[in-house]
């Protein structure tokens, strides 16, 4: 983790939720207890309705592959070609993401593909929620 | 603007002032934004216009769930709410928004979630973008593609024609960066950059400027250039995180400014001459026919396949070559502008005949912010 040279996310008060359950292999979701809607990026309220009454909750980490590119062109701490894609989770929202265990090919990466999250530890107070293809 | 013809009808402070170690910068704008709905008895669906600094409006905007039709990221330091509030009074006057919500927010001692280069992994972009690697537009405007070509039926060649026919009316353009001619071919042959992305269907990287000058109508003949009128104009944007775009397949913001712009201008598609649509990459077109309402969903591939919007067709479009084959500096609109205004004018290298009203469409960020100014050359 010493050598880690990409981007560091640094968490605030509204998302240390989200990071601290990633530390701990969980997927950190909110969901508005008013009218239910399902939040992501984490705040304390709901874009939907406006009121401050929401609950965070471990989300299934399950999610299809929404869309991507493939990077050709040099990134800081990045190998390229590698995919940089949106997942769309099972309870609604859309994340921007890897996808490891996978060839970081058009043949590889179909559209709709069935995921499941996985962290990476990078420091040691973030782990990097990831995905994979789906196990049986 | 006319005395007592707007009110402030809603105000309050953040919960708390002095030390606020517990709130990032953008809930601080959330925090006094929240307290201001309650002490009107509104929620941001009763909003329609947003007004900030320091801050993106866009990242305002989003965060709090407002969809705008009038935006004002005006930035002139400590005094730039007190000239939000006056632009939000004419906005409000002329229609441009019913609800107009500015806002404060500013983290200056704990500096929590602050923009800026030192602080970025902070902001929600770079927590939950950056890490996974997207570097710069051409790998990250490009991410809602795939998505695009498996709902609609957008192929590869199509949005590889949008290169070639750009290339065409560049051809007729001596100003423009590119003009040998291409094929479909050249374009899915040129370099990889970002799959599907190759080289061709990415824009330029040229240097140059440009400005307008605009006054009252009614003064406007006494000037020597033909005048062009402003017939009607549209704003809006959507998020900062493309990863947050509503729907991959359009673009709420081109959709909020454009039809704002055409119910302004009170013109329908068919009354068209010209349009430009900001080409920082060969999908932006495709999203901004549909988007503008000038094609059906999934449509505007196999019309600029077709040839609808090249040399000779019935709906010229970019017709300076665009930011793919004329020039893009970083922020194209203004050279957009320009060849609206040359249309309009009557002297444009690649003049379209009779033209009397011009459509100009831009992007800001990545699908971030959108702006549609409608002109026209007949005298009102």
């Amino acid at each position: 983790m010493a050598d880690y040279k990409k981007p560091i996310p640094i968490p605030t008060p509204e998302t240390q939720d989200f990071w601290d359950g990633a530390k701990r292999e969980e997927l950190r979701l909110q969901k508005c207890d008013a009218c239910s809607a399902v939040i992501f990026p984490p705040r304390p309220f709901c874009p939907s309705c406006s009121t401050r009454e929401v609950s965070s909750f471990t989300a299934s980490g399950q999610a299809r592959l929404y869309s991507y590119v493939i990077n050709e062109r040099p990134a800081p701490g990045f190998d390229a070609p590698y995919a940089i894609a949106i997942v769309e989770l099972d309870e609604g929202p859309r994340m921007m993401t890897n996808i490891v265990n996978c060839e970081q090919t058009p043949e590889a990466l179909v559209l709709d593909m069935p995921l499941e999250v996985i962290f990476e530890p990078i420091t040691e107070e973030i782990s990097l929620p990831k995905f994979q293809p789906a196990g049986d | 603007m006319e005395q007592k013809s707007v009110a402030i009808i809603g105000a309050a402070e953040t919960t708390d002032l002095g030390k606020i170690p517990n709130l990032a910068q953008i809930q601080l704008h959330a925090d006094a934004a929240l307290n201001a709905m309650a002490d009107c008895g509104l929620t941001a669906k009763d909003i329609d216009g947003i007004a900030t600094a320091g801050d993106s409006p866009a990242s305002v905007a989003h965060y709090l769930g407002i969809t705008p039709t009038w935006v004002d990221g005006t930035g002139v330091g400590g005094c730039s709410f007190m000239l939000h509030v006056r632009h939000a009074a004419a906005a409000i006057n002329e229609g441009l928004c019913e609800v107009a919500l500015v806002t404060h927010g500013e983290s200056g001692r704990s500096r929590i979630g602050r923009g800026g280069f030192a602080a970025a992994p902070a902001t929600l972009p770079g927590q939950f973008e950056a890490p996974y690697g997207p570097a710069g537009p051409p790998s990250m405007f490009t991410i809602p593609v795939l998505r695009m070509m498996k709902e609609t039926g957008l192929t590869l060649e199509q949005l590889a024609s949008v290169a070639v026919v750009q290339r065409e009316w560049a051809g007729m353009n001596p100003r423009a960066y590119m003009q040998d001619p291409i094929t479909v071919e050249d374009v899915l042959e040129s370099r990889m950059i970002a799959y599907p992305f190759r080289l061709l269907m990415c824009c330029l990287v040229t240097d140059g400027g440009g400005a307008l000058i605009l006054t009252k109508a009614d003064r406007a003949k006494d000037f020597p250039q033909k005048p062009v009128y402003i017939l009607g104009t549209g704003e809006s944007v959507e998020t900062p995180m493309i990863s947050q775009m509503e729907d991959f397949t359009s673009s709420k913001a081109f959709r909020v400014a454009g039809s704002k712009a055409f119910a302004e201008a009170n013109i329908t598609h068919s009354d068209v001459d010209h349009l430009m649509i900001y080409d920082a990459f060969a999908h932006l077109p495709i999203y901004g026919l549909e988007d503008l309402g000038f094609v059906g969903r999934g449509e505007a591939g196999a019309f600029i396949a077709d040839r609808n919007t090249a040399p000779g067709g019935k709906l010229p479009l970019n017709t300076n070559g665009g930011g793919l084959s004329y020039m893009h500096s970083g922020m194209y609109g203004m050279y957009a502008l320009q060849e609206s205004v040359r249309q309009m004018r009557g002297i444009a290298p690649a003049q379209v005949e009779n033209a009397k009203v011009s459509v100009c469409h831009g992007v800001g960020g990545m699908f971030m912010a959108s702006g549609t100014i409608i002109m026209s050359n007949e005298s009102p």
